[in-house]
């Protein structure tokens, strides 16, 4: 774990480092406060009308209608957004041959496939937080309900672990960033839209791929319930990655 | 120390070393030498345990280095061909880095730090960023990662390459005076640096061990004959055929008009029959030298020989 730690904090100072994090981070902002603003100008819209219409009240919830639409987009913004940090971690280290201090030291394989985990986490839970002002701005002017924004941030999280474990496996496999960038892309894509095929596909391989799919996980989290299968789907897709993470690097010493 | 038994390594289906053997004891600076690809750098991956070996074990201190190589890793430091140097670090935070991941406690890191920038002359540049430092900075930066860590064992692939004359000097000088309280393995494809620094020279030829001696007992067994170069003033067509009268003396042969290389039967001592010949003749010596024989001499004369019975 310590030594994780010392990775993790290397990875990072070459976050804070690099222009990457600051355009990175200054994109998500941008992208995540216009859809909020416009999804809270749909809302506010809404309610005025409500207030000539009386019967249109009924539906109006502040929780329903702007959070968890917002934790949505959040979740598709990340999806474009981590395949951009998490292409670093070993393409960049292969590629300019100072993975070798890595493997020469005293450290196992899997303590540094967990502080590379460890450092992208950081990067995306920093920008997740600096998006909360948005949340937090609602407090101000509203009462909406703290439960389920809590969960949905534990939930929004834990997808965020998903995508930087196929991050983390992906830049394994190659030296070149983008490679690794376009795999991720590509796979937790996939990973998002698998459970489309449930509409078409008999009810067994429906259920299959429907629990397979990342964003159906979300939902329940973004209404505020808690579930071992999501939270076990999530963890176990996380620690999968990783493991295949592993598997790659120690596979390439071999050849 | 280091016991490496019938090491051999694959690529794929190509072989890059085969069947190396060899001991390597406490204190001892041992030179690899091999033209490119001879599969020095394998060899050195594999005691530093980045590399499994495909066959054959590798045994420091005893600890075997697939089975027990995190024992090893923390004796040892290694400097890989191109240094793993982080471009954007300063040197400082580079070697905090390096100093923690290769295990020295949080608290020795700043006292160990401090040691080799002294070690390393690199206190004047501690702050800077590792990218923008001169080539031969970085190979500093690079060796004094490899012994932050104070290890038993310094493994440095070819050091000195991509300096210029000035700084090889120095990385050399530097490496001479670790000598004194390190084992030191060092691979080299240029000839004379493993001559200044090397107590014992184990030759790679294509994945095989062509020689392992002492830099002397390498020359000694290879040389038939003794050579003695002799320079003159007045130069004639006598000189070769006069030379060649001499007792012992195998042939003579002329490179350059007033140059004469002679071959002599070994330890005969020529030099003063050779300068009582040349004042006799008036031929006006410049210079009468031994010459003796060059790494590259022995290095072209093992691997020629070796490749001789294959083809």
């Amino acid at each position: 774990m310590k030594n994780s730690w010392i990775v993790a904090k290397r990875d990072l100072g070459s976050f804070f480092n690099s222009p990457i994090f600051y355009v990175v981070t200054t994109v998500f902002l941008i992208l995540y406060s216009f859809i909020f603003i416009n999804i809270l100008n749909f809302f506010s819209m809404q309610s005025m009308q409500s207030g000539q219409f009386q019967q249109m009240g009924m539906g109006l919830n502040i929780n329903e209608m702007v959070i968890e639409p917002s934790f949505q987009n959040m979740a598709v913004i990340l999806l474009l957004i981590i395949p951009i940090i998490t292409m670093r971690s070993f393409a960049e280290e292969k590629k300019s041959k100072t993975f070798r201090l890595l493997l020469s030291s005293p450290v196992h394989l899997k303590e540094i496939v967990f502080g590379k985990f460890l450092a992208c986490m950081i990067v995306v839970t920093l920008m997740v937080l600096l998006s909360s002002y948005s949340i937090g701005f609602l407090f101000f002017i509203s009462e909406p309900d703290i439960g389920p924004v809590l969960t949905g941030y534990l939930g929004i999280l834990l997808m965020a672990g998903c995508y930087v474990s196929v991050g983390i496996f992906a830049s394994s496999l190659t030296e070149n960033q983008i490679v690794a960038a376009v795999i991720t892309f590509g796979f937790s894509l996939f990973m998002w839209v698998i459970g489309w095929g449930a509409q078409t596909a008999d009810s067994a391989t429906g259920q299959v791929l429907q629990y397979l799919s990342i964003i159906e996980h979300l939902d329940r989290f973004l209404k505020g319930i808690i579930e071992t299968s999501d939270i076990t789907y999530y963890l176990s897709f996380i620690i999968f990655g990783l493991f295949l993470c592993h598997r790659a690097l120690d596979s390439n010493r071999w050849r | 120390m280091i016991e490496v038994e019938n090491l051999t390594r694959y690529y794929g289906s190509r072989r890059a070393i085969n069947n190396l053997s060899f001991q390597i004891e406490k204190g001892e600076v041992v030179g690899f030498l091999g033209p490119n690809g001879a599969g020095k750098s394998t060899t050195m991956n594999i005691i530093s345990c980045i590399l499994p070996a495909s066959s054959g074990t590798v045994k420091i201190n005893g600890f075997d280095t697939f089975e027990q190589s995190l024992e090893i890793r923390k004796i040892i430091g290694y400097l890989p061909e191109t240094p793993p140097l982080y471009p954007d670090m300063t040197v400082a935070k580079y070697l905090d880095f390096a100093a923690g991941i290769r295990g020295v406690a949080a608290k020795r890191i700043p006292a160990s730090v401090e040691r080799v920038l002294d070690k390393c002359s690199l206190k004047d540049v501690g702050h800077r960023i590792i990218g923008r430092l001169s080539k031969g900075y970085q190979q500093r930066v690079g060796l004094a990662q490899a012994m932050v860590h104070d290890p038993e064992i310094l493994i440095l692939d070819e050091p000195t390459i991509g300096l210029d004359p000035i700084q090889i000097i120095e990385i050399r000088k530097l490496i001479q005076e670790l000598a004194a309280e390190h084992t030191i393995i060092l691979s080299s494809h240029i000839l004379p640096e493993i001559t200044q620094i090397c107590k014992r020279v184990i030759i790679i030829n294509e994945g095989e061990i062509a020689a392992v001696d002492s830099l002397g007992g390498l020359t000694a067994s290879l040389r038939k004959s003794d050579r003695i170069s002799l320079t003159v003033r007045n130069s004639d067509d006598t000189i070769i055929e006069k030379l060649n009268n001499l007792d012992q003396v195998l042939s003579v042969s002329s490179e350059e008009e007033d140059q004469f290389f002679i071959e002599c039967a070994l330890r005969s001592n020529l030099q003063d029959d050779i300068a009582k010949l040349a004042l006799e003749n008036h031929w006006g010596i410049i210079e009468l030298k031994p010459v003796s024989m060059t790494l590259e001499d022995i290095f072209l004369k093992l691997t020629l020989e070796e490749k001789e019975p294959a083809a």
